[in-house]
């Protein structure tokens, strides 16, 4: 074969196998790490329960997404969950407003400490685990319909001739799409909006916006209202690439949680890129160069081994590598949020 | 109330609920439910020992615990003479390359100025050290893990009777914990929380993944016991003479042949029970053994110096405690108590399995064990280690219990009741977030709360 088609090749394969899925999982990541990043940036705690808020709102999305699909309403190539993720979005704000109500708003009226939010927070993560568990089961749920490729491998092959194919699915465009649209509403309303302004007010400096009239009680509830929102549809979006089980959200803590101190925590664009990042490096460590290297190489230098740094059960440790490495070279993130 | 006779109230309670276990179940029940309060105990007292006297968030309990689990496993295990023969050369070559990478980069660090530069260095020392360490490691694995994979494939163990890898876990988790605590201990309260949960789950992976090291998702069954197996009990004469001393009462009142079939019966129960008590003496020596340590090393100066440190960090700089060597000592030490406990687990659980290591049981359980019990107090721990179980494993039953009496007006074949009687098991967790949440907001000492002493 000619050099040119190799080169395509290989860059067709790295784009299938590492750019296209690093970007759907970063964009998944960067709208959960914004959820905890704003928690931070508001309440100043880390939040243990986002994980399964996150479980929460996917699984009311599930039930309306299979109540919808059995009254035969879908949307064509689309999937049925995205007509559903409005009455999930509106349960999960209910759950977080009853549980600021309840749980939160005491530790803040008596000026707690971060830790015992913390703690609290764990408690709150029991609690809807267990609703999870209890309405939906422990087991994985499939609720994808409709189209399930954008570009088929076969497609591409037979579209290019070339020995490589490039398959994207639905669901990854979709949450790139998605995840770009919400992105853009979140800073215009960030930025732009008096709210939004009063919330970058109260995270700057919490006395000061008081003594301006920033009302404490309105900021937190419309933070927990946009965290309901990225939550969910992070989630939604998460069980519609891969599948739906309560134990992953609560294991996606840990890398959102990566994200969002990378990027600097408290800082919105910080988790985007801190989702990238560690979505790209867990992707990027954990693949299999070898084939790469079979289109590149002469055929006399091919490699003997798989050419895969760390195996695939190994990305935890990624995102917790990168993590240490920022707190210790740049405690602040890559953006300078707020040292915690 | 005085906080000695609520101590005593506590326990009196405990020890209530688990004679109604034996009566309304069976004793075998209540010792079984009674060997895992022990043990978790044992976990709740060195996280106690991390959050309660010095502050620090450990939300990394489970990977301290399976280690403990795996050194059970590296400790009671036969070694595997082939694999040790095919591999030992290049395992020595990985271990001398590890090191070496490991003197290199500290020298690095230590002697090169900080700055770009230092970075370059480092980087280039440990991925090339690393790249040489697998140039030996990854021949190693795939040889000794070729080896009857089916039944070893693993390196085994040292052969040693499983009662020493108590001790063995704990300096493998105090080991470990030191690493940690060296990088991770600098950082405030939220991030360290954080870095933890991280290790644990690596800590998970490896054990998961290297098969070479603890057979992986293989599993490791049928570890050693430290006490008698049932069926050797069941056919050794003094067992059965001692089952019909003790049961001389009503075995009197039957016939010959009768006779015969109860004392079978009762020596077919009685093993059982009487293994479960063996666990249990040991369970309860190890446990009173730490409890009395750790009373003694709160109430010394050492301990007051923990608890200035943790309410006043700065202050307590300010008079020259070294605040980030004692923290590294007690995360050191509260990590070796959690790996004790591990292993006694894997000990009594006679299996290895590092994919039933969760987070939500290992980890956070133990935390609200620590938080309902009362943190900063060793007998809180304890009780709340005790409680907590107790409720985790009893709530199962009752929670089925509910769902069938609370839906007992729907249809047998109902699609929700079915549901809902099939789900109930779940509904503990629920239970347990709302427990914590009561007690955090309502008695945020916990049951039995710190006692704060006086200066006279």
């Amino acid at each position: 074969m000619e050099a040119g088609t190799d080169l395509a090749s290989a860059v067709v394969l790295l784009l299938n196998f590492v750019v296209v899925p690093g970007l759907a999982y970063g964009s998944q990541l960067a709208l959960g790490a914004l959820g905890i990043t704003l928690v931070f940036g508001i309440l100043r705690f880390a939040n243990f329960a986002h994980g399964d808020t996150m479980a929460f709102g996917t699984m009311i999305t599930i039930l309306v997404t299979w109540w919808l699909q059995s009254q035969g309403v879908n949307l064509g190539p689309l999937p049925t969950a995205l007509l559903a993720l409005p009455a999930g979005i509106l349960l999960t704000i209910a759950l977080l407003v009853i549980t600021d109500k309840t749980v939160y708003r005491y530790y803040r009226h008596h000026k707690a400490v971060p830790v015992t939010f913390m703690i609290a927070s764990m408690g709150v993560m029991f609690m809807t685990n267990g609703i999870v568990r209890f309405v939906i089961g422990p087991n994985d749920q499939r609720f994808l319909d409709g189209e399930r490729f954008i570009i088929r491998a076969r497609d591409f092959k037979t579209m290019t001739g070339l020995s490589e194919g490039l398959s994207i699915k639905l669901s990854q465009g979709l949450t790139i799409v998605i995840a770009i649209v919400l992105v853009a509403l979140l800073f215009w309303f960030l930025q732009k909006t008096r709210m939004g302004k009063a919330m970058r007010a109260y995270s700057d400096n919490e006395d000061l916006a008081l003594l301006s009239g920033v009302d404490p009680d309105k900021v937190v509830l419309v933070t927990w209202i946009i965290t309901a929102i990225l939550a969910t549809i992070a989630g939604t979006l998460y069980g519609l690439d891969k599948s739906f089980k309560p134990f992953t959200y609560l294991q996606l803590l840990l890398p959102m949680f990566a994200a969002a101190i990378v990027g600097g925590i408290g800082n919105p664009i910080g988790a985007i890129v801190g989702g990238y990042v560690i979505a790209f490096s867990e992707v990027v460590v954990t693949y299999a160069y070898k084939k790469v290297f079979v289109y590149l190489l002469p055929v006399s230098m091919e490699p003997d081994g798989l050419l895969q740094l760390l195996s695939t059960d190994y990305k935890f440790a990624v995102s917790f590598v990168i993590l240490v490495l920022v707190l210790l070279v740049r405690p602040t993130g890559i953006m300078r949020g707020k040292l915690l | 109330m005085n906080n000695s006779l609520r101590t005593q109230l506590a326990f009196a309670a405990i020890a209530v609920l688990l004679v109604i276990i034996g009566f309304a179940q069976s004793w075998n029940v209540a010792l079984g439910i009674f060997n895992l309060c022990l043990i978790s105990a044992v976990m709740a007292l060195g996280v106690n020992m991390q959050w309660g006297y010095a502050g620090l968030l450990n939300v990394g309990v489970m990977g301290f615990a399976a280690l403990g689990g795996m050194s059970a496993v590296l400790v009671s295990q036969a070694p595997i003479v082939e694999a040790w023969d095919a591999s030992w050369g290049r395992l020595l070559g990985a271990a001398v390359c590890f090191a070496l990478t490991i003197a290199a980069a500290i020298f690095c660090y230590r002697k090169l100025f900080p700055g770009r530069q230092r970075a370059l260095a480092l980087t280039l020392v440990i991925i090339l050290g690393l790249a040489l360490t697998r140039i030996f490691l990854d021949p190693a694995i795939s040889s000794i893990e070729s080896i009857e994979p089916a039944k070893t494939g693993f390196l085994g163990g040292m052969g040693l009777p499983i009662i020493f890898s108590w001790i063995f876990g704990g300096f493998v988790a105090a080991g470990i914990a030191w690493c940690i605590g060296k990088v991770a201990l600098g950082l405030r309260a939220d991030y360290l929380a954080i870095a933890t949960l991280g290790i644990s789950e690596i800590i998970i992976a490896v054990l998961k993944n290297e098969d070479w090291l603890t057979r992986g998702v293989k599993n490791v069954t049928g570890l050693a016991r430290p006490v008698p197996y049932e069926i050797d009990l069941q056919a050794s004469n003094w067992f059965i003479h001692l089952m019909r001393w003790w049961h001389s009462g009503s075995l009197t009142r039957l016939n010959e042949v009768e006779q015969q079939q109860a004392l079978k019966q009762f020596v077919i129960d009685g093993s059982s029970i009487f293994v479960k008590l063996c666990y249990t003496g040991l369970f309860a020596s190890v446990l009173i053994f730490i409890l009395l340590l750790s009373v003694k090393a709160l109430n010394s100066p050492w301990g007051r110096m923990m608890r200035a440190i943790r309410d006043n960090e700065i202050a307590a700089g300010a008079m020259g405690k070294d605040v980030t060597r004692r923290h590294l000592e007690i995360f050191v030490i509260g990590s070796a108590v959690i790996g004790i406990g591990g292993a006694m687990l894997t000990t009594l659980d006679g299996q290895f399995t590092p994919t039933s290591y969760q987070p939500l049981r290992y980890t956070f359980l133990i935390w609200v064990m620590v938080i309902v019990g009362g943190s900063g107090n060793n007998m809180g721990s304890v009780l709340g280690g005790f409680l907590i179980w107790l409720v985790w494993i009893e709530a199962e039953p009752v929670g089925v219990w509910l769902m069938q009496v609370g839906t007992g007006w729907l249809d047998e074949n109902n699609a929700v009741r079915i549901h809902l009687i099939a789900n109930a098991q779940h509904m503990r967790l629920f239970f347990m977030g709302l427990v914590l949440l009561l007690v955090l907001r309502f008695s945020p000492g916990g049951i039995l709360p710190e006692v704060v002493r006086k200066q006279h």
